[in-house]
């Protein structure tokens, strides 16, 4: 009997080190999570990727066989072409404001003292945990045709002016939504830098300047780097605030998806946009990934 | 320490200023006592949020978010204590897949999400159902509470659990007298996180709600594109307020720069 069971022995007996034969302990404790990210996240995506190549019967809604024309349309029709486009210039633009303003900002809250850095950190990354819908409704307040903003306007002579459900709006909450992501990881690489060897390019006779260019600038580019790709991600992928500030003519992918799914029940099209746009954002997460780990790797080496 | 010149200072305020006054706008006009969205300018009025608790439709919705929210970071919490016990103390074939397939929500987009969902409960007959929904949001919070885990049980001193396993005690009561108590402060800031990420959760439960299990984001996103009153600032005001509860307990128990910003 010893002889046919030997993967029942306890788990418990080795526990002291990893062990290297195959364990059942963490099969078990492992299997129910497992189990419901397979049934919830593999299965789904699998079957949605085989959607999108289904076709889709406008009269009678039914779907089946196979067919490349949803990937074709989108890569070929003029508006998903437009829609990609915007997407990715939103996106853009939202991801360079977010470094222009979340660089030099994470910079001045590490040159802080407690406690107003801890006050202030606190104060910017707290809104991230907001319902995205109330700070896009915040947005559409603050900008709206009787909002504070036109109130200025109007009381500097420039007059009011049709702010809602323009590319700039979208892009104004975008960056709102986005600024933590980048402060977040330029935040943890100064953390990491010694703040002895900035002081020590200052006691040799370097400007301000040049510390901040020559010194700082290089340690935390990786950090503005990786922040910049999850802004880009999201923003790409974001649904909430083109849904609720851009309106009904200003489509980005995300909001292009709902519609095909939920107006025009065309479930295959917007599987095959979603498709692309998951594979988008894959590509660019896996490029942060390798960059984080490189330079992980780089900083022990 | 080097201080911040006053050029710094501007710029930190404005960007202070940017980061609040969306919040800040929605929070005053919740209080305005006109008809119209504005800033109550003729003295602060409760009435619309008298209207909130008297419209059905948010009442309904706020009941479901809750439960959803305390149903789905309880049972994510159940599922990812003995899931981040095995990744971080075994070394097993399929390690590292695992651990990626645990954190792969945070990669997909949640409309990918949103949409896969769909086509899954469509074929298995789930739309409308409530346990499902719990389901697909216990899917999005887990990663949450899977990282406050593993960070908790790595960096755990093992001897503590010998010593109790050499003086008898049993794999049952280690867990429960010294693995449990220790790992503590992560299962509590990762229950919160879960709780606070599947009750703002907009862009997947948009695709998988029916009428009946709308949540308080859906219902808010749907409200806004039909109609805008002050009676969306007050839903928006309440909400805030219950985030900054949240927020504060979390603050108090794990650190919020811990979890926003990483272990360091």
């Amino acid at each position: 009997m010893s002889a046919t069971v030997p993967e029942a022995a306890p788990a418990a007996s080795g526990d002291e080190t990893p062990e290297r034969r195959f364990p059942t302990a963490p099969l078990f404790l492992s299997a129910p999570a497992v189990l419901l990210f397979a049934a919830l996240v593999l299965i789904p995506l699998f079957l949605t990727a085989l959607l999108s190549f289904n076709q889709f019967d406008y009269a009678t809604g039914r779907t089946g066989g196979f067919t490349l024309e949803h990937y074709l349309s989108v890569l070929t029709d003029e508006y998903y072409l437009e829609i990609f486009l915007r997407t990715f210039r939103i996106s853009a633009l939202a991801t360079v404001i977010c470094v222009v303003i979340g660089v030099p900002e994470a910079y001045i809250l590490s040159r802080m003292s407690n406690p107003w850095r801890s006050i202030f950190l606190l104060v910017i990354l707290a809104p991230l945990l907001v319902s995205v819908v109330v700070r896009a409704f915040g947005w559409s307040m603050l900008l709206g045709p009787e909002g504070p903003v036109n109130a200025a306007l109007m009381a500097f002579g420039i007059g009011r002016m049709r702010l809602l459900y323009t590319e700039g709006t979208v892009i104004v909450a975008l960056v709102h939504v986005m600024l933590p992501f980048m402060v977040i990881p330029v935040w943890t690489s100064l953390q990491k830098l010694d703040p002895a060897v900035e002081q020590a390019a200052l006691s040799f006779g370097a400007s301000r300047g040049t510390a901040i260019v020559r010194v700082v600038a290089p340690q935390i580019l990786p950090g503005i780097l990786s922040g910049s790709l999850i802004v880009f991600g999201l923003s790409a992928s974001a649904f909430a605030i083109p849904g609720l500030l851009g309106g009904r003519r200003l489509k980005m992918v995300a909001t292009v998806v709902y519609d095909q799914y939920l107006s025009d029940l065309n479930w295959p099209m917007g599987a095959a946009v979603a498709a692309l746009l998951l594979i988008a954002n894959l590509i660019v997460m896996l490029t942060y990934h390798r960059l984080v780990e490189g330079h992980y790797r780089r900083r022990l080496g | 320490m080097t201080r911040n010149g006053p050029v710094a200072l501007i710029f930190h305020t404005l960007v202070v200023i940017f980061m609040l006054a969306p919040l800040a706008i929605v929070c005053l006009v919740a209080f305005t006592p006109e008809n119209t969205l504005s800033l109550p300018t003729n003295g602060f009025s409760l009435r619309w949020f008298d209207a909130v608790f008297h419209h059905p439709d948010f009442v309904q919705s706020f009941w479901n978010s809750l439960w959803l929210a305390v149903l789905s970071a309880t049972l994510a919490v159940v599922l990812a204590v003995p899931a981040s016990l095995a990744i971080t103390r075994w070394e097993f074939p399929g390690r590292g897949f695992l651990n990626a397939l645990f954190l792969s929500p945070l990669i997909i987009p949640h409309l990918v999400l949103g949409v896969a969902m769909l086509r899954l409960f469509a074929i298995v007959g789930a739309t409308g159902s409530f346990a499902w929904l719990v389901a697909a949001h216990i899917v999005i919070v887990t990663p949450y509470v899977m990282r406050l885990l593993i960070a908790a049980i790595s960096g755990f001193d093992r001897s503590v659990e010998q010593a109790a396993f050499s003086l008898g005690a049993s794999e049952a009561t280690v867990f429960r007298r010294v693995t449990l108590p220790m790992i503590l402060p992560g299962v509590t800031g990762g229950w919160l996180i879960a709780f606070i990420n599947s009750f703002d959760e907009l862009t997947m439960s948009i695709f998988i709600t029916s009428p009946s299990t709308v949540t308080l984001p859906v219902r808010m996103y749907m409200y806004a594109t039909e109609s805008i009153d002050p009676m969306m600032a007050a839903v928006s005001a309440l909400i805030i307020g219950i985030t900054a509860v949240a927020v504060l307990l979390l603050d108090r128990v794990y650190g919020l720069d811990r979890i926003l910003v990483g272990q360091h």
